[in-house]
């Protein structure tokens, strides 16, 4: 994919499972109403605790006063990024707010399916920890066909893997349009 | 080649004579389990892709338990149910339990089982993280996102990676003092949230096979909480008894090779473990219930698919009875029919439901309840600085309602010894 993703980054620590990026309480709207959808985004990383929101310092809120929509949108994360429930209303509730790309140590298993076969964004991995070297608010650039990400504030640049088996899902757009060009559905 | 009872499953699914870790397959699904919170976005989901006139692949197999947000006047939450009851009208489903009629079952992971549709050597998806709860049952069970759920409701088919194995050996009897939940509490703290990460946890040794099929299911309930793809219990004799009394459909028994590869293997000889608690905000976070002991609380919880089985309150009836709560201690039957067995389960020829009542309990009508948090009017959520120990299964920041809540996970005896003294304690003080 040649395709290049810039923005700001938002930054977060390890475990942050499905409660922190839509707690359940809000597990009730709609997914395809595109009004009552919106809700998914107000509330993204609402659960998140203050002081590990927006790393190193804390205290950034994602999602300003009743917007629905983020001015980050590349989200750092540490390991286990996604824990917890099967909630794909949690992807899905990163894409409303704006985000486009994740890049974390790690994924917990569903989280990860769920960003790719819906096709709601893509969970980078790496081999190193940038939740202690990219600050909230660094400008980032990812281009997507050498895997390398380069943060511009700080004028770095740092190896991601390979997306491996998941590109031609993510390519095709999710997983039904990738059965659909295999001629499997 | 030498597998392991997963990659057998697994191998028997995908219509392959063996698989290896790491190959990803397409897998044949043999039941698709889904509910109120995950069901309606699954159902348009499949609705958008295959169009208005998609079929459901097989009606038989697919299975829909109303039971997250039920007790609850939050008119989104009420929609959701409404749509389930709405699509299983207008395809004449045979497998779906509503809500405020005799058929409502509660807590899908335990109405699975208690329903029949848990059988050894057979593959089911379920759009709820702890699916893998039914792998007690000698089967490949595990937890999807909507997405994944309307590919399968459409074509009966998934994709999988296959998992390495990790094996957990109990070896010994299991003391009085312990539970099925401070085995897996003790497995969380050492592989923690992370550590079986697309593994498959295989759970073996006599303290396991002594354990009936509740126990069982504490096990591997939890596995997902290890971050692993499901969690396994080989099928014995009281897997065949349990399922025989349920369900004529047949099933087939794997076990693995005796030198099946594992990632890992971890010996526990269980004389030895501790009642354990995993304090907050992890459940990795283990200690001791003695390094606790005395830690104040605000409100106890006996519940869930993890810890509101009967098995969980025939436990904490045993240490509750005679005494009166301190704190404000919630009894949630995962299943309307366990509410009917705390009836007619005695303990000292009293009722499970007359102990927990005479102590001062309160007992809620079978749902998921304040487990997950869930709407603001759901019974037992936490608020804003409470300290709460129970016997479900996630303790990360805001899980049971507010994220300025502290929560402690533990077995339902120290659960039960904790509500006496209003702080947490060790039930070897009442046993």
């Amino acid at each position: 994919m040649e395709k290049v993703i810039k923005g700001k980054a938002f930054v977060l620590g390890n475990n942050v499972d499905t409660d922190q990026i839509i707690p359940a309480e809000h597990l009730v709207y709609s997914l395809s109403d595109p009004i009552e959808s919106k809700n998914y985004g107000k509330f993204a990383f609402s659960g998140v605790p203050i002081k590990d929101a927006g790393l190193p310092l804390g205290g950034v809120p994602f999602i300003v006063g009743n917007n629905f929509t983020s001015q980050f949108n590349i989200i750092i994360g540490g390991s286990n990024f996604g824990c917890g429930s099967s909630r794909e209303h949690a992807p899905f509730a990163l894409k409303v707010a704006g985000v486009e790309v994740i890049i974390a140590e790690s994924y917990a298993r569903i989280f990860y399916r769920n960003s790719v076969d819906g096709g709601f964004l893509i969970p980078y991995e790496t081999g190193i920890k940038l939740n202690d070297k990219i600050s909230t608010g660094d400008d980032l650039e990812i281009v997507l066909s050498d895997n390398k990400l380069r943060n511009i504030t700080k004028s770095e640049e740092y190896d991601l893997n390979p997306l491996g088996d998941i590109l031609p899902i993510i390519e095709a757009g999710n997983i039904f349009e990738y059965a659909k060009l295999n001629n499997l559905i | 080649m030498q597998m392991t009872i997963t990659e057998k499953i697994l191998s028997k699914s995908a219509g392959k004579k063996n698989v290896k870790p790491g190959e990803n397959v397409w897998l044949d699904v043999d039941v698709l389990m889904t509910h109120d919170v995950c069901g309606p976005p699954t159902i348009e989901i499949w609705k958008k892709e295959f169009g208005e006139n998609a079929k459901i692949w097989d009606k038989d197999k697919l299975v829909i338990f109303p039971d997250h947000y039920i007790f609850t006047k939050n008119s989104h939450a009420n929609r959701n149910v409404e749509i389930l009851r709405q699509f299983a009208k207008d395809y004449n489903l045979p497998n779906y339990y509503d809500v405020g009629t005799a058929d409502y079952k509660g807590v899908c992971h335990i109405a699975l089982a208690e329903e029949g549709f848990n059988l050894p050597g057979t593959v089911l998806f379920g759009t709820d993280s702890h699916t893998c709860t039914s792998g007690a049952f000698g089967m490949f069970a595990t937890g999807v996102g909507n997405t994944d759920a309307a590919f399968i409701l459409g074509t009966g088919k998934i994709w999988e990676r296959i998992p390495e194995s990790i094996k957990f050996v109990f070896n010994g009897e299991l003391p009085k003092y312990l539970t099925a939940k401070d085995l897996i509490l003790q497995v969380l703290g050492d592989i923690t949230t992370d550590g079986g990460t697309y593994c498959a946890l295989e759970f073996d040794g006599e303290a396991v096979f002594e354990m009936d099929m509740n126990e069982r299911m504490t096990l591997t309930n939890m596995a997902i909480e290890g971050g692993a793809m499901n969690g396994i219990i080989k099928a014995d004799e009281v897997t065949m008894n349990y399922v025989k009394a349920r369900t004529y459909k047949p099933y087939e028994i794997f076990e693995s090779d005796d030198d099946a590869k594992y990632k890992s293997i971890y010996n526990y000889d269980v004389s030895k473990l501790e009642p354990l608690v995993a304090k907050p905000h992890s459940p990795d976070n283990k200690d001791t219930v003695r390094n606790v002991e005395g830690t104040k609380l605000t409100k106890c919880y006996i519940g869930s698919c993890t810890g509101g089985k009967l098995s969980d309150f025939t436990n904490a009836a045993k240490i509750i009875y005679g005494n009166r709560v301190k704190v404000p201690t919630f009894i949630v039957p995962a299943s309307t029919l366990i509410s009917r067995q705390l009836e007619e389960e005695k303990f000292n020829g009293i009722s499970l439901k007359q102990i927990f009542e005479n102590a001062g309990c309160y007992i809620a009508q079978s749902s998921c309840a304040a487990c997950l948090g869930g709407p603001s009017d759901t019974i037992g959520r936490a608020v804003d600085g409470e300290v709460v120990i129970s016997t479900t299964n996630r303790n990360f920041p805001g899980r049971m309602g507010s994220k300025k809540s502290d929560v402690y996970l533990a077995s339902p005896l120290t659960v039960a010894a904790s509500a006496i003294r209003g702080s947490i304690t060790d039930p070897r003080d009442y046993l």
